[in-house]
C-alpha cells in the first residue's frame, strides 16, 4: 500500500522524522538514524567551532537523509528569522522547523513570537514547519498564515512524558488540512503509536532514541510503532463500550 | 582594523573581506553561512564584501540538535 507523507509538495515514505540532539557520538547517531528509516532529520545552527571533528551533515549526506534545519535556541521572531536565513544559505534548503522558545526551564514555544516569525518566513519563501503548544486555534491560524505543516508538542522537549492532552491533538488533526507532526514529549514506542492513532501524519523525536540505553534498538522500536499506529488509524479502531460484547456465540 | 568573529576579537588588515574573516576559522565553504551585523552575506558575495571597523561577523554551521 502506498501511503506517502507529503509536506510542501515533497513525498516521504517514512512518517518518522528524527532529531539529532543528544546522541553520545556521530557513530551512534548514524546507526540510530539508519535503524529508524527516517528520510527527514533536524539539525541546529551554531557558531562554527574550528576544533570540531566530523559533522552531522556528513552523516545525513551519506545516508541520503534530507536535512531540516531548526531555529532552536531562538527567543524572538527576529532571531529565528535570521537563523532560518543563515540555515538556508548554509544548507541550501528553504525548509525550516520554526522553534521560538519562551524560557529555558520549560522550553515551551512562545506562540506570539512563533506566529510573527512564521508570517515573515512564509513571505520570504520558506517552507515553514512551526513547533507549537497543543493549541488547536494557533495551529489553525498558522495554517492560514501559510505554514506547510504544524508541529504540536505532546509534552515539553526531552521530558518523555508522552502526549499530555490527546484530546487537543485530535482537535488539531480534525481541523488541519496540512500535515500534523507530533513533536516533543515522546518517551517510548507506545507514545509514538498513540500519536499516529490520534491521526497525526508523522512523529518527530530525538531524545527518546538518542538518550535511550540502546539508541539503535529504540530507533527500530519507534519505526515499528509509527508504522503500527498509522496502520491502526487507517484501519479504524472499534468503538469503546461500557459493557462486553461477546466475540463468540453465547448459546449452542 | 578590529572585528568580532563569533564573539572573539580579531585584528584584520584594513579593507579585509568577509572571505578573509571566514578563513580565520575554516577553509570550508559548503555548509557554512555568514552574517555581518545580523544581515546574511551570501557565499557568492564573500570576496566582494569588505568589512568595517567593529563589524560583528557570525560564521555558522549545522550541528546536532532538535
Amino acid at each position: 500500500m502506498v501511503d506517502d507523507l507529503i509536506i510542501g509538495g515533497e513525498k516521504f515514505s517514512s512518517r518518522l522524522i528524527m532529531g539529532t540532539g543528544g546522541a553520545p557520538s556521530l557513530e551512534i547517531l548514524d546507526a540510530a538514524l539508519a535503524a529508524s528509516g527516517t528520510e527527514l532529520t533536524t539539525v541546529a545552527m551554531r557558531r562554527l567551532d574550528p576544533a570540531a571533528r566530523g559533522s552531522v551533515l556528513d552523516v545525513l549526506r551519506r545516508r541520503d537523509i534530507r536535512v531540516l534545519p531548526n531555529t532552536a535556541g531562538c527567543f524572538t521572531a527576529g532571531e529565528a528569522v535570521l537563523t532560518a536565513r543563515l540555515a538556508r544559505e548554509a544548507l541550501e534548503t528553504n525548509w525550516v522547523k520554526l522553534e521560538v522558545i519562551a524560557d529555558e526551564r520549560t522550553l515551551l514555544p512562545d506562540p506570539i513570537e512563533t506566529f510573527d516569525a512564521a508570517e515573515r518566513l512564509v513571505a520570504d519563501g520558506f517552507v515553514v514547519l512551526p513547533y507549537i503548544g497543543d493549541d488547536p486555534v494557533l495551529a489553525r491560524r498558522l495554517e492560514q498564515a501559510g505554514c506547510a505543516a504544524v508541529m504540536p508538542l505532546g509534552a515539553p522537549i526531552g521530558s518523555g512524558l508522552g502526549i499530555r492532552n490527546p484530546h487537543n491533538i485530535e482537535l488539531i488533526v480534525e481541523f488541519a488540512s496540512v500535515p500534523v507532526i507530533l513533536d516533543a514529549g515522546i518517551g517510548t514506542a507506545s507514545d509514538a503509536a498513540l500519536a499516529m492513532e490520534l491521526g497525526c501524519d508523522a512523529v518527530l523525536l530525538a531524545t527518546a532514541v538518542t538518550r535511550a540505553r540502546r539508541p539503535e534498538l529504540m530507533a527500530q522500536a519507534m519505526r515499528s510503532a509509527v508504522a503500527a499506529g498509522r496502520a491502526a488509524r487507517l484501519a479504524g479502531r472499534i468503538p469503546r463500550r461500557r459493557y462486553a460484547e461477546a466475540s463468540s456465540p453465547l448459546h449452542r | 582594523m578590529n572585528v568580532t568573529i563569533n564573539g572573539a576579537a580579531h585584528e584584520l588588515p584594513a579593507g579585509a573581506t568577509v572571505a578573509q574573516a571566514v578563513q580565520r576559522l575554516t577553509g570550508m565553504r559548503s555548509g557554512v553561512a555568514v552574517a555581518v551585523n545580523d544581515e546574511v552575506v551570501s557565499r557568492g558575495a564573500w570576496e566582494a564584501t569588505a568589512l568595517a571597523e567593529a563589524d560583528r561577523v557570525e560564521v555558522l554551521t549545522a550541528v546536532q540538535g532538535g
